[in-house]
């Protein structure tokens, strides 16, 4: 293919729209406070240290940061176990009603949370579990296993169900031919898959703003706290910080997921 | 591939006869049988906990008075149609949902045509030059909202934000201490910004690996017989690529459409709720903030019903491959 030189200077403007934002959260991260309110940006973090981030590691920040690594660790351990059978049964086993739940599964994973939180909350306020772990933990893996189950059965089904029968042949129990042969297979998916669980229930913002109090903030949420108007003057340097900090660790997981969620999410088309 | 499988239990048993007393037929068949119906249970259980339960309480608790009186123990009373009567008369119900429609189409149009643009650009760039501009998009594609929302507040900062600067620098002095948040147009159009920015990799990458499966052969012929590369795109690459935009774009509109997170945010920055406010920050301060969750679930189940009739095609075409 001819490769001209327009494309690739609008390739290079491109590159540039998208990795600017990035760059200034770097840049401004670096720099002291006085120099970001200066009459000129600073393009270049020269004389720059990490000090914003050690006034923005602070108690507050932990808190959030324990709440969020244990509603998050619930999340991903249960929807994966959960969604994990259920693929099973579903790629498996024929059955009755079988067609039904992946066609249920699909709808319910359309279902935005801004169209139900109202009455989530009034159901964990009429539990008691408003403003807790749990209470969170419930709606996150509710919210997560639809997509967990559709990914994790596009796993199962990838792996020849001969392999099993061969396993079976050789004299191993259907449940035990599943374990020693399909499952260890099933490694990178359910990698996979508790990474999706793992990322929204970190990034997740709307369901922690209707359920918990400004008092146990989840991480999203505490970043949030840092520049709402009742600041008077937002550290923007500390600000920065606390985004870096926030989105390190997703970039990374994100980097091992984002073939698998985008063949899930498209498959339908891509396939046909 | 799976009905081979469920054949199997016969040579479970043949196989298991030798080591140990086979369990008897009917019991063997019956335990198939029940299997999957245990093991989807879990999630069942879930789904009806979580999902189902609020979403029959929401449909009943818009039928019903169901505002601050209530909250305090009062039982609620049936009312029929009123709360759905109520909101459709209110022009700010409709000044919401027109804000909705609108923000959705402008946020998701752009997206698809920003997207399929840099998809094709893709395909045009030196080896190099392919792998920047992708590492980019991926890092942005990964950027968690909030931290996102921080970045382009922060860009867009009344005193001290880069983009105001910039205005000045090219001769637009009105931007000096300009506040982007307080008009709603303004406002919105940041939002918009901030949605196309965060979308478009997504787009980008699938309509690229969509165009990837282009016919080359069809493609050279066409060029044989004289066509340019305009036409070439508009008859053999997006007519191959055609279910996947379809696919990318409703998604697109239905994200779009139950946008909460950069609106909440944004409004918490600095921006006037009331004229701002599309429909999943509506429903949150009509329940939320002045305690009417009649009303606020009946403006909930218009937007699941609007939602679902949208996702009806997706799911379609999705349930068909089952």
């Amino acid at each position: 293919m001819r490769k001209g030189l327009l494309p690739n200077i609008l390739g290079g403007l491109v590159a540039l729209v998208w990795v600017f934002p990035v760059y200034w959260m770097v840049n401004s991260a670096l720099l002291p406070a006085d120099e970001v309110r200066g009459k000129n940006p600073t393009w270049l973090p020269f004389g720059g240290d990490f000090s914003s981030f050690g006034r923005v590691f602070n108690e507050r920040f932990l808190n959030s940061m324990k709440l969020s690594l244990i509603v998050t660790l619930i999340t991903v351990v249960v929807a994966l176990l959960f969604a994990f059978l259920a693929a099973i049964a579903v790629s498996r086993f024929t059955w009755r009603g079988r067609k039904a739940l992946v066609i249920t599964v699909l709808i319910v994973q359309m279902i935005p949370a801004e169209g139900l939180f109202i009455s989530q909350y009034k159901m964990l306020q009429g539990w008691g579990l408003l403003n807790t772990m749990i209470g969170l933990s419930i709606l996150y893996i509710a919210a997560v296993l639809p997509f967990t189950v559709w990914m994790l059965r596009g796993f199962v089904e990838g792996i020849p169900v001969d392999l099993e029968h061969a396993a079976m042949i050789d004299g191993c129990s259907r449940t035990k031919a599943f374990f020693i042969v399909t499952f260890p297979l099933l490694a990178p998916g359910l990698v996979a898959s508790g990474v999706y669980a793992f990322l929204q229930a970190w990034n997740e913002f709307t369901l922690a703003t209707v359920i918990m109090s400004p008092s146990n903030r989840t991480v999203p949420l505490w970043l949030q706290g840092l520049t709402s108007a009742s600041n008077a003057a937002i550290d923007w340097p500390g600000v920065m910080a606390g985004a870096i900090m926030v989105a390190i660790p997703v970039i990374v997981f994100f980097l091992f997921v984002q073939n698998k969620m985008t063949d899930g999410m498209v498959s339908g088309a891509v396939k046909g | 591939m799976s009905d081979v499988l469920a054949r199997a239990p016969q040579s479970r048993r043949a196989a298991a006869a030798g080591r140990r007393p086979a369990p008897t037929a009917s019991g063997a068949r019956r335990a198939t049988a029940i299997a999957p119906y245990l093991l989807v249970l879990p999630v069942i259980a879930t789904m009806v906990i979580a999902l189902g339960y609020p979403l029959v309480r929401q449909f009943v608790m818009s039928f019903q008075k169901y505002g601050l009186e209530q909250q305090f123990g009062k039982a609620p009373e049936w009312i029929g149609l009123d709360n759905y009567k109520a909101i459709f008369a209110d022009p700010a119900v409709w000044a919401v949902i027109t804000r909705s429609l609108l923000f959705c189409v402008a946020a998701a149009g752009l997206t698809m045509v920003v997207g399929m643009a840099v998809a094709v650009l893709m395909t045009k760039l030196v080896r190099w030059l392919r792998v920047v501009v992708q590492s980019v998009l991926l890092i942005a594609w990964a950027m968690p909202v909030i931290a996102s929302m921080t970045i382009w507040q922060w860009l867009f900062d009344t005193n001290y934000g880069v983009i105001n600067w910039l205005l000045v620098k090219i001769g637009l002095d009105q931007f000096k201490g300009h506040s982007w948040l307080i008009e709603p147009v303004s406002f919105l159009t940041i939002a918009v910004i901030v949605v196309v920015w965060m979308s478009v990799p997504f787009v980008a990458f699938s309509l690229n690996a969509a165009l990837t499966q282009v016919s080359g052969e069809q493609l050279e012929a066409a060029e044989l017989d004289g066509a340019n590369a305009w036409e070439r795109f508009l008859h053999i690459k997006l007519p191959t690529i055609m279910p996947v935009v379809m696919v990318v774009s409703l998604l697109q509109v239905i994200w779009d459409l139950r946008v909460f997170a950069q609106i909440y945010y944004l409004q918490q920055a600095g921006g006037v709720a009331s004229e701002t406010n599309l429909l999943g920050t509506y429903i949150y301060n009509l329940g939320l903030g002045q305690g009417d969750f009649g009303k606020a679930a009946a403006v909930a189940i218009f937007m699941l019903a609007l939602t679902l009739g949208l996702t009806f095609f997706y799911v379609r075409k999705l349930a068909k491959e089952v």
